[in-house]
């Protein structure tokens, strides 16, 4: 039985007087890729905002390979090995792809706060941001801004600074927003190559990604989890087609 | 004493309520527009000066009404041909922009009428005293300050509260895009509240200018305490500016009128403090003498205790 | 020599650097110019130092002063101390105790300030440097009242037989200094902190999500910043031998922040060209006109407004072009609006000029004097000259602002084409 990576424990969110997590249990295991689903406005980037920090829950708790990080600032959780991607590309759009990789090994690597030794000389932090940037495919953009680049290559781009911090615990949000047929196909390999070995927890609306990647998905339908299982049961699942009505077919055409 | 108290009281309501009155323009402008105006003590300046030239030529009460409008005219014009250039560089360009603004109206006001303080008067109609207490008298202009302030502080209640245009300003103040989507003009509405905002600040300048002393330095002098009413009350709160500037009208108003100071107050217990015992400036500076830095002490306390403001909930 | 030229590249500039600066004062040899050297020497490590914090860090600060003050005051206290007990320490140390003294004191409003971010940061650093100078007045002890507090440096420990009367030695002692805290400054924007200073700066959200507390940045950032500030102080205390409660105000804090701006905050090197620039102009305007500071703060407003990356900003757009030699493209376009740029220049001057002469200088009569030319300021005759000059400079300007615009598009594009090949 595999421990758990990543537990949530009756997690309530309330925005004033509006309930957007009602109450969700979530199991991730370690090393397992669990997707989460759900309709929209169902609160799956929420429920990654709680998790990572960026908002404070109402009530619940989060549990990080069994420690309790409920509350934590977005940075401590960070340092405790858990690293998120975001919707809406978030990058350091005015430093170069290379120093954007190279900012998120700093702290793994132990460089802290300093300011004593000068960062070109840190080898390590050159040949991990060398080999992250290699499994991004973005060798060749290294000195462009970050703020220049085309669509596909900042969502790469932020896949890369999630995953170089080697944190064991990655939660993509909607990596393949946007993407075209080809760009998916490509960015699903790259999702697969970086989680070996790690936890990844996706959210995603594209299911032909879903059903390729995932191990497990869990349903979240109006802040609540309906039903957590293999991609086959889900598919089969009566309250999840229910859930679903119509946008199964929608999804079908998209690809 | 209690004349002292009662006259304190006095003084620092209006204190207090002349700051919410610059605070209230302050804290629209930034709620909407997410610019903290530097200048807007330079127009409350700008105020007291054209009032103080319109009277000279036609009196204090044409003033009245003509200085704000003035003003808030030049608010709209620096809104549409200055600030909107400038707010496609983000929020540090548009702060830095009203900062240079008030450099140059600052530099302009000296250059035009001096160096020097000048003698705006308190109206004929106005220059009696409207009680007295104790043997000390209360000049009845204090009286039409304090009551021009509250009817002005009453109407931008009723206005915000009771009135259409109200409702779109209370709406542009937190959901500035979604205002936009529902088709009002933002930009327009941008403009008038920078202009409204500045033309509330020239009042408040031809109110105080014959009650306080009208000089180029008033802006420079004034300007700090205005931002620390709005930091300590949350930025981006009326509710809360208006218990801060209260606050500290009144916390300022008092400290002034006390002459003891910690030497004072150790002597009867044996404890002798001179300037020459260790840190003796503290021990023998009266309150009066430390009440300018009053206002930034609070700020500090409530940054440590409080970081949000009193009632605070936008960050920028 | 070309090959030795690019291996040592980074080496040579500083090399030469240093030579320059030994130099100068063999080609600027009079007084009036070697005081001007030295108030740029210590304006520039101010600049630098103010950038660390809007340049570097994101943070714009309106109470910087209260550093570089405290710096001064400390370094002046400490050389009547040193001179009245006869320690044995050199003058060249002392900027070492301002900038310490700096340090402390960022340390201790620091940890206050940066609880907040943005606008609430900007807000409560003009209420720390209002507050201190406001304690400035009470503090007579300290801050010497009125008077301020003055100081000898001739009365410190002899160094290698120098005793700092003389301007020169003064000179080179703020030129090592300007030199090493440049140097100090630039290794920082190289370390792992001054890496996530600039990522605090573009996106602090980011940052929070890759390990870093951004508070934390930011503080010690700020920390660094009041160092340096307060070095620059103590050196002002050292060339002036008196410091006034005057150098902690708003004044000083909003005159860094024009330096550092229109130098151009975006780049290492804009708060230099800033701090030489207004020093320059400071010294040699103010000769001239009474309104220079309304110049200075029109300056301001049309960097903040045009010319967002300011001077520094401007020449180095210009750097693809002149390194692979497209620049001639340009130089019609730009001769061309050469002319009406002076049109709206002299118009805007005359004007801002015979307003002052009419409005300041009443006393004096109506007859005015710039540079050649001379006029009656009511004359009406003068003013239709110089509105027409104006504007007639400024619609010509209008006119030709696409057409400079559109060859400077087309050298940018053929460097970068160059360049790929």
């Amino acid at each position: 039985m595999n421990a758990s990576a990543l537990q949530l424990k009756e997690l309530h969110k309330r925005f004033g007087e509006t309930p957007i997590i009602r109450g969700v249990n979530l199991d991730v295991r370690q090393g397992e890729r669990h997707a989460v689903i759900g309709p929209n406005g169902a609160g799956k980037s929420t429920l990654f905002h709680l998790i990572s920090g960026r908002f404070p829950v109402s009530s619940g708790q989060v549990l990080l390979k069994g420690e309790d990080i409920t509350g934590l600032a977005p940075f401590m959780i960070n340092r405790r090995g858990l690293s998120r991607s975001f919707q809406v590309t978030n990058i350091f759009s005015r430093l170069s792809v290379y120093e954007n990789i190279r900012c998120a090994v700093l702290w793994s690597l132990g460089y802290r706060y300093s300011f004593w030794r000068m960062v070109e000389k840190a080898r390590d932090a050159r040949e991990l941001t060398e080999s992250v940037l290699e499994q991004i495919n973005l060798v060749s953009r290294r000195d462009v801004l970050a703020g220049v680049l085309s669509y596909a290559e900042q969502r790469a781009l932020e896949i890369g600074i999630t995953i170089a911090s080697g944190a064991d615990v990655i939660m993509l949000d909607e990596p393949t927003a946007g993407m075209s047929l080809s760009e998916t196909e490509y960015a699903v390999a790259l999702i697969r190559r970086v989680s070996e070995g790690k936890t990844l927890l996706i959210v995603e609306h594209d299911m032909s990604v879903v059903f390729d990647l995932a191990d497990r998905i869990s349903v979240l339908v109006y802040g609540q989890v309906i039903a957590t299982d293999t991609p086959e049961n889900i598919r089969a699942n009566p309250a999840v087609q229910e859930a679903y009505l119509g946008s199964a077919t929608e999804e079908k055409d998209h690809a | 004493m209690l004349e002292l108290i009662i006259f304190s009281t006095l003084n620092g309501l209006l204190y207090g309520l002349l700051l919410f009155l610059l605070a209230s323009g302050l804290t629209l402008i930034f709620s909407m527009m997410g610019v903290l105006n530097f200048a807007h003590a330079s127009f409350y300046m700008l105020g007291a000066y054209f009032g103080f030239q319109i009277s000279l030529y036609i009196g204090y009460w044409p003033g009245l009404i003509l200085a704000p409008l003035l003003v808030g005219g030049i608010g709209a014009l620096v809104e549409r041909f200055g600030l909107r250039t400038v707010r496609k560089h983000g929020h540090v360009a548009e702060l830095l922009f009203t900062f240079g603004l008030a450099f140059m109206i600052e530099e302009l006001v000296q250059m035009v009428w001096g160096k020097v303080p000048v003698d705006y008067r308190v109206p004929d109609l106005l220059n009696f005293s409207a009680f007295t207490l104790f043997s000390t008298t209360y000049p009845a202009f204090r009286m039409f300050m304090l009551i021009t302030s509250v009817v002005v502080f009453l109407g931008l209640l009723l206005l915000l509260t009771k009135t259409r245009v109200g409702l779109i300003i209370r709406a542009a103040l937190t959901h500035p895009n979604m205002v936009g989507m529902l088709g009002h003009n933002v930009p327009l509405v941008f403009m008038m509240v920078f202009g409204v905002g500045c033309g509330l600040a020239a009042l408040a300048g031809v109110i105080a200018g014959p009650a306080l002393v009208t000089q180029p330095a008033m802006a420079a002098s004034l300007g700090p305490i205005l931002f620390v009413v709005v930091v300590v009350g949350g930025l981006g709160s009326l509710q809360g500016a208006f218990i801060a500037a209260l606050l500290i009208g009144l916390v300022q108003t008092f400290a002034v009128a006390i002459n003891v100071s910690v030497a004072d107050i150790l002597a009867p217990l044996g404890i002798t403090l001179t300037r020459d015992s260790m840190g003796g400036d503290l021990w023998m500076a009266t309150v009066a003498q430390v009440a300018p830095i009053i206002p930034y002490l609070l700020l500090v306390l409530v940054l440590i205790f409080r970081p949000k403001g009193l009632m605070g909930y936008r960050e920028t | 020599m070309r090959e030795i030229v690019n291996k040592n590249g980074y080496w040579m500039q500083w090399v030469l650097a240093a030579l320059a600066v030994i130099a100068l004062p063999y080609v600027f040899s009079s007084g009036a110019a070697l005081t001007m050297m030295c108030l740029m020497g210590f304006a520039i490590i101010f600049s630098l130092s103010y950038n660390m914090l809007l340049g570097q860090t994101g943070i714009l600060s309106f109470g910087h002063a209260v550093y570089y003050g405290m710096g001064g005051f400390m370094t002046a206290h400490a050389l009547n101390v040193i001179a009245a007990g006869k320690l044995p320490i050199p003058l060249p140390v002392m900027p070492l105790v301002g900038g310490l003294a700096g340090l402390l004191f960022a340390m201790l409003f620091g940890w206050v300030s940066t609880k907040r971010a943005g606008t609430a940061f900007s807000m409560i650093s003009l209420g720390i440097g209002e507050l201190v100078a406001a304690c400035s007045l009470i503090l007579r002890g300290f801050f010497g009242g009125e008077g301020g507090i003055s100081t000898s440096r001739t009365e410190t420990m002899k160094f290698f037989g120098l005793n700092f009367g003389p301007q020169i030695q003064v000179y080179y002692l703020i030129a090592a200094w300007c030199l090493v805290c440049i140097a100090a400054m630039y290794l920082f924007t190289r370390t792992p902190l001054g890496r996530m200073c600039n990522a605090v700066r573009d996106n602090p959200e980011r940052a929070e999500f890759v390990g870093y507390s951004t508070q934390m940045v930011r503080f010690i950032a700020f920390c660094a910043s009041g160092f340096f500030a307060g070095v620059a102080g103590g050196l002002s205390a050292i060339h002036y031998e008196i410091v006034t409660s005057s150098v902690i105000g708003a004044g000083p804090s909003g005159y860094v922040l024009l330096m550092s701006y229109i130098g151009g905050v975006g780049f290492f090197i804009g708060p230099i060209i800033g701090a030489v620039l207004m020093t320059a102009l400071q010294i040699s305007l103010s000769d001239y006109t009474g309104a220079w500071m309304l110049y200075v703060g029109l300056m301001f407003v049309m960097v903040v407004m045009y010319a967002p990356g300011g001077l520094a900003g401007l020449l180095l757009m210009h750097k693809p072009m002149l390194m692979r030699g497209t620049f001639r493209r340009l130089l019609p376009a730009y001769g061309l609006a050469v002319v009406p740029v002076l049109m709206v220049t002299a118009g805007g001057v005359l004007v801002v000029e015979t307003c002052y002469h009419l409005l300041v200088k009443a006393s004096e009569g109506t007859a005015m004097n710039v540079l050649w030319l001379q006029y009656d300021a009511k004359s009406p005759w003068a003013w239709s000259a110089i509105v027409v000059l104006f504007v007639a400079g400024g619609m010509a300007l209008r006119k030709l602002s696409p057409y400079v615009a559109e060859s400077f598009h087309d050298a940018v594009q053929q460097a970068q084409s160059k360049g790929a090949q």
